[in-house]
């Protein structure tokens, strides 16, 4: 069973807040919950929705269907209506307007009128939530739990009378599934995780400069700084904000920036500066449509060739797109760790639709948090001057906190010597670049390959490639197809450069594969062609700035391959 | 105490023969060792350009970065590692061009640091075009009529902006510059430092005849603190080159309250993980 309620209006009618409330209700009642959020680049007017799925099961995707419409104007009603399926039902104020046509079911009621009555205009959507509650036969007792938590005193009390009268004044027509019960579950959007995942990672300097998508990321460090010891600065722009946490890290302290494509652009020297003084550096590409400015609040898979090539020069980077949200922290920790360990930056590669969607996720995991700093040294033990840039064999050079008596330590943008200094000697020139670049060899080997789900490769008709939060909706469109009768395999890429080794390479050379990608030209299937897998025999895109969605998934394949079983 | 010699290194140095670089390199170490600042407690962050080779020729802590960007590297740094002198020290290219936005935002910032800027009035590094304080009619490669951008004020700016301590020296008057320096890098906050430096193979005009014959000291009895004076005598250039330190001011530095950190904490921030599940309180 999977339910999806849509709550739609104009920016500033509050549906962030509705749905967020509906989910905290659904998630206490033991549903797995994801939320995802369609909205304008503006901050009034304008149409926006949010979505609230849920279901006993696990769930990464959102869908097309809908089967509550709460239309908070007539306009939703306009756009959504063919969304709603024959069992579906839009909700809407009775007194503002009246859903016109024939279709699905309607149920007005007072919204905007009851809330002034009751004395606070900001109620309507309690009210709202208040009969879906009805509709769905679900128990208030969590929600209450919610708002008591949210609200006290008066405004307590009109948020309570308003959800009882709007329970009061539904019937309960779906029967949903119980949920599970889930224990220590938590509702975090992608986002929040790489926050919380910077956060527990040890980071204690976070520069940023403000852009959609990724800024939800600098508010919620910003919010933890303070209690935490992290120093979160909004920098002049996004090259102050990654110099700055060069610097930063340089010092010896956990660094990280994070911004959207436009600010990667204006990012990119800095990150071959990383490359060149093997400064470690997380930078988070939350990614949006582009070129230059695009679609500020949608999203898309844009940017991967841009971040595995950003840069003049050859030096080593590691690139990771999270699948999900639990991924999305724990990815985040891990990124620290390479970028401390290889000494070099890593780039998680994330986009607005995982940022923005929300996803119930089990505990995070303390004792799958390890902190590595790698070579980093407090003190240097040998009787020779310290040098930043030693040879070694593996090409990674202890690493100083600047500080110690009697040694200096000095990092350098130019071609340099061992001990940092510039130097333009060929000899020495091909030594460094060796030196940095032979780290892609020992890290290629840690990265992970790619997630496969669904029969043995061999007997499946397709496989499916994704990566990065695609993951979620390719998932859930394999296992609807695999109830119609299909059988697909699903390679879902999260470590992306440099490119994992694995059984992959060898599957898709010889089975026919589906690419599915957002974006228009298939660049993770570039990438992979690259390594001889030749192309795929269907390619699934999608450039509307919209995020795919399991029921897209599944609809699309069939369209491409045509029935089975 | 601390010897100048503790900072010498063995680096073959890249200057013209003759250049004001010279005397701002030795002037440097005097100013740290007559502070009794020890190598490894300061950090010089540099951009691109000839006066930012400047921490290669010292043996001391640097980050020698990205043209314009030393001043975010050091504004990090300062904040970070508090037991740490910065220092941020480049050409007025890379300072007033290149880096000029960041140059605005340190005096609203007001990070601990000290900016040096070697103000030649022309880029060395790549052979004599404009820079921003190049005077008007002044030919080059590329301005090949002469200058026709006014020149920046740099200290009428950072005036301008709040700059929390505005001076300006003389690479020719090495007395004081040391003093200047020294000023600065005492300083509680960000100290801007304008160093007129003479560049004997590109500026033809401003050379060191042309300084010695323009550079006064402010009086002894300039009123530091007095936004208004700074304002008025920093509009003074041509004839007369007044050089001292025009304004000064206490106020809040960047990230004063974030905690100094010791070796230790920078090292290792594992402490957080045993905390952080409170956090996902908020998620539920
Ligand atoms: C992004 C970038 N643009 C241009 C350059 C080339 N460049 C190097 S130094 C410099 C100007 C140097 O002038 P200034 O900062 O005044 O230093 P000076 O050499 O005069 O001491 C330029 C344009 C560069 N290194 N990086
Ligand atoms: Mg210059």
């Amino acid at each position: 069973m999977m339910f999806n309620i849509r709550v739609g209006g104009e920016a500033g009618q509050g549906m962030n807040t509705i749905g967020t409330l509906l989910a905290k209700s659904l998630l206490r009642l033991g549903y797995h919950v994801f939320t995802s959020k369609d909205y304008m680049s503006r901050i009034r007017g304008g149409h926006n929705y949010s979505d609230v799925r849920f279901s006993p099961e696990p769930q990464q995707s959102g869908t097309e269907k809908v089967d509550i419409l709460l239309a908070l104007n007539e306009e939703t009603w306009e756009i959504h209506r063919n969304t709603l399926g024959d069992e579906g039902i839009v909700v809407f104020d009775q007194d503002d307007f009246s859903p016109e046509g024939q279709g699905p079911k309607k149920k007005g009621i007072s919204l905007k009128k009851k809330a002034e009555e009751i004395g606070d205009r900001r109620i309507g959507g309690v009210i709202a939530l208040g009969l879906i509650h009805k509709m769905l036969g679900l128990d208030l007792k969590q929600f209450k739990k919610v708002l008591e938590e949210k609200f006290s005193g008066e405004i307590l009390e009109k948020n309570l009378q308003g959800l009882d009268w709007g329970y009061a004044e539904g019937e309960p027509i779906f029967s949903v599934s119980e949920g599970k019960g889930l224990k220590g579950t938590k509702l975090i959007s992608g986002n929040d995780a790489i926050g919380l995942g910077a956060l527990v990672g040890g980071v204690q300097f976070y520069s940023a400069y403000p852009m959609t998508p990724s800024t939800g990321v600098l508010n919620f460090l910003a919010s933890q700084g303070e209690r935490f010891n992290i120093l979160v600065e909004q920098a002049e722009d996004e090259i102050a904000a990654i110099n700055m946490a060069l610097g930063a890290s340089f010092g010896g302290v956990r660094a990280m920036t994070g911004t959207s494509g436009g600010g990667f652009s204006l990012m990119v020297e800095g990150v071959g500066l990383a490359g060149i003084t093997e400064t470690p550096l997380v930078i988070l590409n939350a990614q949006r449509p582009g070129p230059a400015t695009g679609l500020p609040t949608r999203t898309e898979q844009g940017d991967l060739g841009f971040v595995i090539h950003a840069a003049q020069g050859e030096f080593p980077r590691i690139v990771l797109a999270p699948r999900g949200v639990s991924e999305a922290f724990y990815q985040t920790i891990r990124a620290l760790n390479l970028a401390d360990r290889y000494q070099l930056p890593v780039i998680i590669l994330s986009d607005q639709f995982l940022g923005d969607s929300e996803q119930t996720v089990m505990e995070f995991d303390p004792e799958k948090v390890k902190i590595d700093r790698g070579k980093l040294i407090k003190t240097h033990e040998e009787e020779t001057p310290y040098l930043r840039y030693k040879f070694t064999e593996d090409g990674i050079s202890p690493r100083l906190i600047p500080g110690e008596k009697g040694e200096v330590v000095l990092a350098d943008s130019d071609e340099h010597n061992q001990a940092g200094n510039i130097i333009e000697d060929s000899e020495t020139r091909s030594k460094m670049v060796e030196k940095r670049m032979k780290r892609m060899e020992t890290i290629k080997e840690e990265m992970e390959p790619p997630l496969y789900e669904g029969p043995d490769p061999q007997n499946a008709d397709f496989i499916l490639v994704s990566w990065g939060a695609n993951y979620g909706p390719v998932e859930e469109g394999r296992k609807a197809l695999e109830e119609d009768g299909f059988k697909l395999g699903h390679y879902s890429f999260q470590d992306i450069w440099p490119l994992p080794g694995g059984n992959w390479e060898k599957t898709l050379q010889t089975k026919p594969w589906i690419l599915i990608e957002n974006n228009y030209s298939g660049q993770l299937g570039s990438l992979l062609k690259q390594n001889g897998t030749g192309s795929p025999e269907v390619f699934i895109r999608k450039y509307d700035g919209r995020p795919f969605t399991g029921d897209e998934i599944k609809r699309r394949i069939k369209e491409e391959v045509g029935p089975r079983g | 105490m601390v010897e100048k010699k503790e900072f010498q290194n063995n680096e073959e140095i890249a200057w013209c023969p003759g250049c004001g670089n010279f005397s701002i390199h030795a002037t440097l170490q005097g100013a740290l060792a007559d502070l009794d600042l020890e190598p490894h407690q300061v950090v010089i962050s540099s951009g691109i350009g000839q006066a930012a080779k400047m921490p290669h020729y010292l043996k001391i802590n640097g980050f020698n970065g990205l043209h314009g960007r030393a001043l975010p590297v050091g504004t990090a740094l300062a904040a970070v590692r508090k037991d740490l002198k910065v220092i941020v020290e480049s050409g007025d290219g890379d300072i007033y061009g290149e880096g000029g936005n960041h140059f605005l935002h340190a005096f609203r910032r007001n990070p601990d640091l000290a900016l040096f800027v070697h103000n030649n009035q022309v880029y060395g590094l790549t052979k004599g075009q404009a820079s921003p304080t190049s005077e008007l009619g002044m030919k080059t490669g590329v301005q090949v009529k002469g200058v026709s951008n006014l020149p920046l004020n740099p200290l009428l700016v950072a005036l301008a902006g709040g700059a929390s301590f505005v001076a300006r020296s003389f690479a020719g008057d090495r007395k004081h510059l040391q003093e200047m320096m020294k000023e600065a890098i005492q300083h509680k906050g960000f100290a801007f430092l304008d160093i007129l430096q003479p560049c004997v193979t590109f500026n033809k005009i401003n050379t060191f005849k042309w300084y010695k014959d323009r550079v006064y000291y402010l009086e002894e009895d300039h009123e530091k603190g007095n936004w208004e004076q700074a304002v008025r005598r920093a509009q003074e250039w041509g004839d007369r080159i007044p050089l001292g330190i025009f304004f000064r001011q206490e106020r809040n530095v960047f990230a004063g309250d974030f905690p100094e950190l010791s070796r230790e904490e920078v090292f290792d921030p594992r402490e957080r993980i045993y905390c952080w599940p409170e956090v996902l309180e908020n998620f539920k």
